[in-house]
């Protein structure tokens, strides 16, 4: 080959890559990696599913790299336009929408996709967009409206019923009306509720689980729920299952891990989706308590990076999109980890760019394109 | 484009750094929570993975096999095909399988609620038999049609099989599937043996013990039959499918047990007493060793083995022949006159008579204002110790018990076993009741109850009143007088023998105690049951014997056996007297003692002594009565 072309073909390759964030893309690449490695041994030789897994991460990152040639503005201006799209999918879906284990969640336009996936990214785009046009005017009224925006789809998608993309959906939203600077006096009086009443659930659970104790506003379900996680053995065989089992998985890893392909849990199909999302119970079975802080110190550094990118992000909009972006990653790790490991409910939520799954990846390839789009255009703005 | 907001950009940067705080918040405390299972709690999560993954795979062991004195087996294993589900497989949907498997398989109502039972014990983990013993039909139409079927495949496996049926069916008894009680007294026995016996641990492998002997030696003997079982480590998906093996502990087979039965005199026995009931015992007295131990009538323990189906379970049950009835083991029975050589001995061993004293009997006793009648009107006249055997007199016994009183009666017959656990490698013995003041004042809860009545001393003499013993029992006491006072412990097995070396242990070949006895007057008894059989109640019986036998009829009045429910039904029949006799021989040197009864027959000499001679010319001349079929060797 000519020198030349060597070096087009260098350029044309460095020129792809450029205006990636170099940090963001290396922490991607290093959770993509672990995601995969210990995907591998989950799915325990299953070329189809390894195929499709490769081919779910190299399309996230396609979606990744044209999402980072976006230009912010252009997202703002198709935010609403998004966000509609979103909810009238979702309107098409409590109307025509495919049932699979009795909820209704998918839609079937050809191929199959679930809207409420969608909203993931509509909602913060939505309310930053319009926080954006309400910029330096805002009165107490705009947080309503914000609301309103945030209640339509989270009622929607919880009436699916999926409560757990319901709260992470409501979650992202939450997260740009806060910092869109929702008065701390709102705040503190939901957030000591909370505190206070996660802690009243700790120290009365024995009783309040107890048989003949109904809880108000809350279904059955889901108080058994919470009393699982408060304590598994009372349900061994049932709902307590899938958490005594990951607990083992990941006590039973001990400091080193059992080695890669080592984990016994994993491999006799102790630990339920076990390639979706109780991943983390497989990878930490298999590379132990290092593992673990190897990848929680990766998702930290993707916190703080995205925090970062967006600290310095030029307006109010591509600010609070990317905070809010960068949040729900936070929050999908949180509670994929706390879930897995006993701390939190089992909702169902993956493990960002661990969990085998096309959609999710997809939105998450979506999320780290936005980040990378408004870190590369935040010098063409300011200048 | 919008300039920057100073006071916005600084709300905005402090909301940041509080969310960054918040961030770390929770991820400390994921950390924490990891560092909590991963570190402080590893070693028990580690037990709990380690738990998990491994099962342990039962391999039952071959039962020991049941053979008598001269090498016929009579318990034995076959192996056959069966039907076999593996349980996690069908989970939900059992009536569905077996409603399909019914097509092309015979599935009773029995083998669907046995292995239903299965099911709900195991706890779907596992695999069971549905049907046993598959024909060659079956089995082709089963593999024509396997695909259908997947987790239930077709296994050999080892049954349990008596094949002579009925014959010595109360001393072997059956084994049958390990019921929940019998699980939790296994589990019991293996807690209180020595925890550190590795041989005990193994046994405690309960899943690998499937069947276990529920009545007879079959239950006496089943620590020995049983062997251990043993079982393969598996490493097991958490829906019990096994991955491979990790390890694999082999069972330990059986023992043979060896019978001091001689099956031949115990089939030839059954037959010679046809439809009539009853109970014969037949030991050597040397060795204690029981030679046949019959009762009549039977039934068949295979029926048991997989569990008896309700019709022939309630014709068993329900039948007033009572088949199910250890009659030898548990039945008694007044021993009526053949308990008089017994008192002759007392009389003679506590000097109350000499051998020539006699006594004039007029045919009754009378005794307060009580008469006691003897069986010849008129009387017998002058009589004699050996005349009072021979003849059998009443009248000689009710004085004699009158002038020994009942204690002393007592204590001389306790040592012979009378009333007495003689300890028979079987389990439910009864003991029967050798009376005395002291047993009187125990039994009874009223003090008039309680009290002896002179009067009740004297039909104990003629082996009537509250004397009642079992016929093993009455065949113990003749052992013990033939062997001079030399007891012996009775028992069915002899040995016990390895099933790969064939060496062979014997069980209990030493004496138990000695009854001190002069040899004199134990010749004076023998002398006259030598002379009960060539001129008194039994001479016809053994007309043209080729050897020498002692013998002692007797007749009981019926009450013990479960009268009540003998008033209704087939009444007359059932209130017949029963036929006793107790026999010895050859006299010089017996190798064989008798004592055996048939209910409701009437008198002893003309139904007992017959077949007491027709079993004595078999083991000791070897004379088989035309009459009998010829025995055959199981197949």
């Amino acid at each position: 080959m000519e020198k030349s072309s060597v070096k087009k073909i260098q350029s044309l390759f460095f020129s792809f890559f450029s205006g990636l964030d170099r940090q963001l893309g290396l922490i991607l690449l290093g959770l993509a990696a672990v995601g995969f490695f210990t995907f591998l041994s989950a799915s325990q030789n299953t070329p189809v599913q390894i195929a499709d897994e490769l081919r779910n991460l190299a399309l996230s990152f396609l979606v990744m790299w044209i999402v980072s040639r976006i230009p912010p503005k252009w997202l703002e201006m198709g935010a609403v336009w998004i966000y509609g799209l979103g909810v009238a999918l979702l309107i098409a879906v409590a109307v025509f929408g495919l049932i699979k284990k009795g909820a209704r969640r998918w839609l079937n336009i050809g191929i199959v996709i679930q809207p409420s996936e969608i909203m993931k990214i509509a909602m913060p785009l939505m309310l930053a967009w319009y926080f954006q046009k309400r910029e330096g005017i805002q009165k107490t009224w705009d947080y309503a409206v914000a609301g309103i925006i945030l209640a339509i789809p989270v009622f929607l998608i919880a009436r699916q019923p999926d409560l757990g993309t319901a709260l992470l959906v409501f979650a992202a939203g939450l997260y740009v009306i806060i910092l869109a600077g929702l008065p701390w006096k709102w705040i503190l009086p939901f957030v000591g509720i909370g505190v206070v009443g996660i802690l009243l659930i700790i120290i009365f659970g024995s009783t309040i689980c107890a048989h003949d104790v109904a809880w108000p506003f809350v279904h059955n379900y889901q108080k058994h729920r919470i009393c699982t996680l408060l304590d598994p053995s009372s349900d061994p065989l049932g709902k307590g299952f899938h958490t005594i089992q990951s607990m083992i998985a990941i006590g039973s890893g001990g400091f080193f891990g059992k080695g890669w392909f080592q984990g016994t849990q994993a491999h006799l199909e102790f630990i339920p989706e076990k390639h979706t999302d109780f991943i983390f119970a497989v990878f930490s079975e298999e590379f132990g308590l290092l593992g673990n802080l190897v990848l929680l110190a990766l998702f930290f550094a993707l916190i703080k990076r995205g925090l970062a990118i967006s600290a310095s992000a030029p307006n109010l909009f591509t600010r609070l999109l990317g905070a809010a972006v960068t949040l729900i990653f936070f929050t999908y790790a949180f509670v994929n980890i706390g879930m897995v490991s006993g701390l939190l409910p089992v909702v169902g939520v993956p493990l960002p760019f661990i969990s085998y799954g096309g959609t999710a990846l997809v939105t998450l390839g979506f999320g780290a394109g936005i980040l990378m789009s408004i870190h590369r255009h935040r010098r063409l703005v300011q200048s | 484009m919008v300039s920057f907001k100073k006071p916005d950009l600084d709300s905005f940067q402090e909301r940041i750094h509080i969310a960054t705080l918040f961030v770390t918040f929770c991820f400390l405390l994921l950390v924490t929570r990891l560092v909590w299972l991963q570190l402080v709690s590893h070693g028990k999560y580690a037990l709990l993975a380690e738990s998990n993954r491994i099962a342990l795979v039962p391999a039952p062991a071959n039962r020991g096999l049941i053979i008598d004195r001269n090498g016929i087996v009579i318990g034995r294993n076959y192996s056959a095909l069966t039907l076999d589900v593996n349980a996690e497989e069908v989970k939900g949907n059992v009536d569905q399988l077996i409603s399909e498997l019914s097509e092309i398989i015979d599935i009773s109502p029995r083998d669907k609620r046995n292995f239903k039972r299965s099911l709900e014990d195991s706890r779907n983990m596992g695999t069971f038999p549905l049907r046993a013993m598959l024909n060659e039909a079956e089995t082709a139409r089963f593999m024509a049609n396997r695909y259908r079927f997947p987790g239930v495949e077709i296994r050999a496996r080892s049954f349990r099989e008596y094949p002579y049926n009925e014959l010595a069916s109360h001393l072997i008894g059956y084994i049958g599937r390990v019921s929940q009680r019998d699980k939790e007294r296994m589990q019991s026995e293996i807690e209180s043996s020595k925890a550190d016996d590795p041989d005990a641990l193994q046994a405690s492998f309960l899943p690998g013990i499937q069947y276990v002997g529920k009545i007879g030696l079959e239950q006496s003997y089943e620590t020995v039959l049983r062997g251990v079982p043993g079982y393969d480590q598996v490493e097991i998906t958490a829906g019990g499918k096994p991955v491979r093996t990790l390890s694999s502990s082999p069972s330990i087979p059986g023992k043979n047990v060896v019978l001091s039965v001689d099956i031949k005199l115990q089939y030839l026995v059954e037959q010679l007493y046809g439809n009539f009931r009853g109970a014969f015992v037949a030991i050597e007295p040397e060795t204690g060793d029981i030679l046949a131990f019959v009762s009549k009538p039977n039934f068949n323990p295979n029926d048991f083995v997989e569990g008896i189906d309700s019709v022939t379970w309630k014709e068993l049950n329900d039948s007033p022949q009572k088949p199910l009835y250890n009659r030898p083991l548990k039945g008694i029975y007044p021993p009526g006159s053949t308990y008089k050589p017994f008192m002759a001995l007392a009389a003679l061993e506590n000097k109350k008579r000499t051998p020539s004293q006699t006594i004039s009997d007029p045919g009754y006793f009378d005794f307060g204002n009580h008469t006691f009648r003897d069986d010849k009107k008129g009387g017998h006249g002058i009589v004699d110790m050996q005349k009072s055997i021979v003849d059998s007199c009443d009248t000689y016994y009710y004085m004699l018990a009158r002038d020994m009183g009942v204690n002393m009666m007592h204590d001389f017959m306790k040592p012979f076993g009378f009333g007495q656990i003689t300890g028979i490698d079987l389990q439910g013995e009864s003991k029967g009741v050798l009376p005395s003041t002291e047993w009187k004042k125990n039994t009874f809860k009223k003090p008039e109850q309680q009290k002896w009545y002179e009067g009740e001393t004297i039909s104990l003499g003629i082996g009537q009143g509250y004397n009642s013993f079992t016929i093993l029992q009455l065949s113990h006491a003749m052992a013990n007088l033939t062997n001079n006072g030399v007891v012996m412990k009775p028992h069915l097995v002899k040995a016990i023998e390895d099933p790969f070396t064939r060496n062979r242990v014997l069980t209990t070949p030493k004496e138990s105690y000695r009854i001190d006895l002069s040899q004199e007057n134990i010749d004076v008894i023998k002398k006259a049951m030598v002379e009960v059989n060539v001129s008194g109640t039994s001479a016809a019986a053994f007309k043209g014997a080729g050897y020498v036998a002692g013998g002692k009829t007797g007749t009981a009045q019926v009450f013990s056996l479960n009268s009540k429910e003998y008033k209704h039904g087939s009444t007359a029949e059932f209130l017949r007297d029963h036929a006793l006799y107790i026999a010895f021989a050859p006299a010089d040197k017996p190798t064989i003692v008798i004592a055996m009864v048939v209910e409701n027959a009437g008198f002893g000499a003309q139904y007992a002594a017959p077949i007491a001679r027709k079993a004595l010319d078999y083991y000791i001349e070897g004379k088989w009565p035309k009459e009998v079929p010829e025995w055959k060797r199981a197949p």
